[in-house]
């Protein structure tokens, strides 16, 4: 069995090129301020001018956020980085709520005008720790009921496809793209129920 | 903590080096005696700093939010990882680079490493290193078995050690080198990790080595040891050694390196590195660590007096066969090409045209090019470390280097292939143009994730990058090759003092608020190994650089004179005229519902000392002490005007003059009625300033004090060029610190 610790999960957005990253700052600022998460925010990294990088990066102590634009695909992201308890189910939805209750915040703020918006259908997994899952077809063949078991969950049965990228240098990972469009809110509560 | 942090022990068994393994499983042997309460916090300090595992801003368990500090609530607890330190801050890991040098495997270890235990970004230092930021402390283990599986060590890259050893990253393949002194640096970098010799010193040593004296190269001129290489003939014989100097260092106070010996052959390189080692380690300041580094010993020997010392030394020294067994070795090292010598691509489009003019030059191997892959801030992906990684592997034979302008170099491109080379670095987002030109600015992490950063170094670099790639094209080529060098504080790590424009974070009050600064230092020397230091003019609003930097370059553009560089024309033009250009952007601006300078660069927060020391508010009014500091400054501009015009009695006496008004204003902020002789503003100043710590600056301590104690004591002893220089730089620190001090202690002004 495959342990998928430090999830990773990127929503990615609609209108991408659309997309300035600058106000997020003043927001990333002001969740730090109010500790608006379950856990500790500690601080903002900016790489607005790395192309195709981390873009902004509110830095926490077990989770890092951030609206990523890594591989030109910009997406709202969440990554744990503090060991998760649970199980493999327990992990990926964790990490799920966590990026999709960011993205509807950022969605929900008049400061960013809408213009983050999930695009409704696409979200990338990786597990961020090549000891425990590197990229391979073991890898794969070890996780893939776990993800089947999910996205039937997170999705309630509709249908989805998923693509797992095969360079074995870069981390495990699975994309995903449901058939139809869902809603953060659709999402949330279909993890909920 | 990551999950598998116990299992990568197991998982690389038998691929370490035995030395390195041993070396980490000792420091993870410590970590968890530390946490166990059985390992004095300062030692354990020192250990990872010697492991390379650094502190990061807000490891004090604080941050100011723009409104008022935070406490952190780590869930370590007051557990800490050194004083004031806390276990669980996330911290930086530093990754030393011997010359640059890396190979293609070792470009993908550090994107691995970048992603599991950092932000995703891996950035290139002003000392050829690679750094990560937000590494958790229990990570750094196997953090540093996975570096050490690829041949790669953090040990030594910083604490009170010998730094990483730099190199010039043309070595080897630049047509003006009198030799290849890559074997050299490694053989250095080698002999003196863990050495013996090295592990008593009072602060860092940091050694360079550059392949000839014209160029900026390894920059030998601003470092503790620095080597160029050198050659005469003995019998008919060419024999290879080294122009040795010593004693050089930028840092708060910049000193120029002396020479220590013309021509040091080959065979006492390592020797005499070693003596060096010894007669720090034993003469050198270790109580006072602002007068530490080997510099202020030589200052204090005098060169000929540390000259003989040290040859002394080297005479008692047993013989050990590493300081010449290298020498075979060294002699055969060759890099070589992967593909065969070409032709210059003559066709191009408009872009690869000006990539090709800015980030290529020809080798002193025919038909083959060094191609610079400019990296924004010296930042990187993980993404783009394995694409760069594939792209060497095609080109070259791994011929890769970091550089200390935060780029890294691709040596052996046979010329035809640099049309695809682009390419290839283009659909990474590599392919940028402009590097080494005035776009290609350095920076030190600054505010982002230093301790000790005042103003926004980075986001400064950011946004003249910016600005400055939008007028890119139209610069002649006398504007386009300037450098731009940011520091985030006085320290100098964004090595501002040797650009022809550069910056460094300073912080003044404007209407009573704390507002952050750059103090504008120009006509440095990069050539000549950064032959000289550029002179601070005057310290102006962060958010009033860009204006700076448009004003210098359009002046300079219109006004040198017959090929005048740029370092001839500040000269020229003198202080004053530059003053008269600038002081308008020192004044607040004009409209007060402008608050755009209370913030900093890529920071939204109300700009406070608050990460440093205690942010506060005052009133409007300007206050006695304003004026004294401000007149102060004055003294400090006109001591510099001073000595540029060999008035050297006159500058010194300034400066002197300088620092005893500074001193002064601070104590008639309490003492209105104080009496006005030197030998009592001095008194005065030490017990009521210095005794109870009120003037120490939260990380340096009282050192900027002692600026003016020793400045006082020898008040009466004449001035040499050199001597006045330093005090000058000394006053205009002090003048800083007595901003600082004011600004802490948030007094209610009178006039």
């Amino acid at each position: 069995m495959v342990q998928l610790q430090h999830v990773r999960v990127k929503l990615l957005v609609k209108n991408s090129e659309a997309v300035d990253l600058e106000p997020l700052i003043p927001v990333f600022h002001e969740w730090i301020r109010g500790q608006v998460f379950g856990e500790l925010l500690l601080d903002i990294a900016d790489y607005r001018h790395v192309p195709a990088g981390p873009g902004v990066v509110l830095i926490g102590h077990e989770a890092d956020y951030s609206v990523d634009n890594t591989e030109q695909r910009l997406g709202v992201g969440y990554h744990r980085k503090a060991m998760l308890d649970g199980s493999n189910q327990d992990r990926l939805a964790q990490a799920a709520r966590a990026a999709l209750t960011a993205c509807q915040l950022l969605e929900a703020k008049p400061l960013l005008e809408g213009k983050i918006r999930f695009n409704g259908q696409e979200m990338e997994f990786s597990v961020n720790d090549r000891l425990l899952a590197p990229n391979n077809e073991a890898t794969r063949q070890a996780a893939h009921p776990d993800f089947e078991a999910f996205f039937r969950r997170l999705f309630r049965g509709a249908e989805y496809s998923l693509t797992y990228p095969s360079d074995r240098r870069r981390l495990f990972s699975v994309c995903v793209k449901a058939a139809r469009i869902f809603t953060v809110a659709d999402l949330l509560a279909n993890l909920d129920s | 903590m990551k999950a598998s942090n116990s299992l990568w022990q197991k998982e690389l068994a038998g691929r370490l080096p035995e030395a390195l393994g041993r070396e980490i499983d000792i420091f993870e042997t410590e970590i968890a005696l530390r946490k166990q309460g059985k390992l004095d916090e300062r030692l354990f300090a020192e250990t990872r700093l010697r492991r390379g595992a650094y502190g990061q801003r807000y490891d004090n368990g604080h941050r100011h939010d723009g409104k008022k500090v935070q406490e952190i609530a780590y869930p370590s607890g007051e557990l800490t990882k050194g004083p004031h330190t806390l276990w669980d801050a996330p911290g930086m890991q530093r990754i030393k680079i011997p010359a640059g040098g890396l190979n293609a495997g070792q470009l993908e270890t550090l994107a691995e490493l970048a992603e599991e235990y950092s932000d995703g970004i891996a950035h290139v230092t002003t000392r050829q290193d690679f750094q990560l930021h937000y590494v958790q402390i229990d990570d750094t283990p196997s953090l540093m078995r996975r570096l050490a599986a690829a041949n790669i060590t953090t040990r030594e890259a910083c604490g009170n050690s010998v730094r990483n050893v730099t190199a010039c990253p043309y070595a080897g393949v630049c047509p003006d080198e009198v030799f290849d002194v890559t074997p050299y640096a490694r053989a250095l970098s080698k002999f003196l990790l863990g050495h013996p010799d090295c592990q008593n010193f009072g602060r860092k040593f940091k050694p360079a080595f550059s392949g000839c004296s014209q160029h900026a190269c390894g920059l030998a001129s601003m470092h503790d040891l620095g080597l160029i290489a050198a050659e005469r003939n003995e019998n008919g014989q060419r024999k290879l050694g080294f122009e040795m100097v010593v004693g050089g260092g930028l840092g708060a106070v910049p000193y120029q390196a002396k020479l220590f010996d013309s021509f040091v052959p080959r065979e006492e390189l390592l020797p005499l590195a070693q003596a060096i080692a010894r007669v720090f380690a034993r003469l050198g300041e270790k109580k006072n660590r602002s007068r530490a580094r080997i510099k202020f010993l030589i200052q204090d020997l005098g060169i000929e007096k540390f000259r003989e010392l040290v040859l002394e030394e080297r005479k008692n020294l047993p013989s050990d066969p590493r300081w010449t067994e290298y020498l075979e070795s060294a002699n055969e090292f060759r890099e070589s090409a992967l593909k065969p010598a070409g032709e210059p691509p003559l066709l191009g489009s408009t872009a690869f045209q000006r990539w090709l003019k800015t980030n290529t030059r020809p080798q002193r191997q025919a038909g083959y090019a060094v191609v610079t892959v400019a990296l924004p801030l010296g930042d990187i992906t993980a993404n783009q470390l394995r694409a760069l990684a594939d792209i060497a592997r095609r080109f070259t034979t791994e011929t890769i280097r970091t550089t200390v302008e935060q780029n890294i170099v691709l040596r052996w491109i046979s010329q035809s292939d640099l049309q695809e080379l682009y390419q290839a670095l283009d659909a990474e987002d590599l392919g940028g143009a402009g590097a080494e030109t005035i776009v290609d600015i350095a920076a030190c992490p600054g505010t982002d994730t230093c301790k000790l950063g005042i103003s926004s170094s980075r986001g400064l670099a950011a946004e003249l990058r910016k600005r400055l790639a939008e007028k890119n094209f139209q610069f002649e080529d006398a504007v386009e090759n300037l450098h731009i060098k940011i520091s985030g504080c006085f320290n100098s790590c964004g090595q501002h003092h040797v650009a022809d424009l550069g910056f460094y974070g300073v912080s003044r009050k404007i209407a009573g608020y704390a507002v952050p600064h750059f103090q504008v230092v120009l006509g440095g020397e990069w050539s000549h190994n950064g032959g000289s230091y550029g002179v601070p003019v005057m310290a102006i609003p962060s958010k009033n650089i860009p204006e700076v930097v448009t004003r210098l370059v359009e002046r300079y553009g219109t006004g040198r004179r017959n090929g005048e560089i740029f370092r001839d024309f500040i000269k020229r033009i003198g202080k004053a005229e530059l003053k008269n250009l600038l002081e308008d952007l020192a004044r607040p601006p004009a409209d007060p519902s402008d608050r755009a300078i209370f913030t900093d660069w890529g920071d939204p927060r109300e700009y406070s000392l608050g990460d440093m020391g205690v942010g506060e508010c005052a009133g409007e009014v300007v206050s006695a002490v304003d004026f004294d500091l401000a007149g102060a400054e004055r003294e400090v501009f006109e001591a510099q005007v001073a000595w540029d015009s060999g008035q050297i009695e006159q500058s010194g006496r300034l400066a002197y003059q300088a620092m005893l008004r500074a001193a002064q204003g601070l104590i008639k902020l309490e003492f209105p009625n104080m009496a006005q002789t030197p030998d009592q503003i001095v008194g005065e100043f030490r017990a009521r300033y210095y005794d109870t710590q009120k003037f120490f600056d939260p990380f340096a301590g009282g050192k900027f004090a002692h600026y003016l104690f020793a400045a006082h004591e020898k008040a009466r002893q004449p001035h040499t060029a050199d001597s006045a220089r330093y005090l000058i730089d000394e006053a205009h620190l002090f003048v800083e610190a007595a901003h600082s001090c004011y600004q802490r202690m948030g007094k209610p002004v009178s006039v």
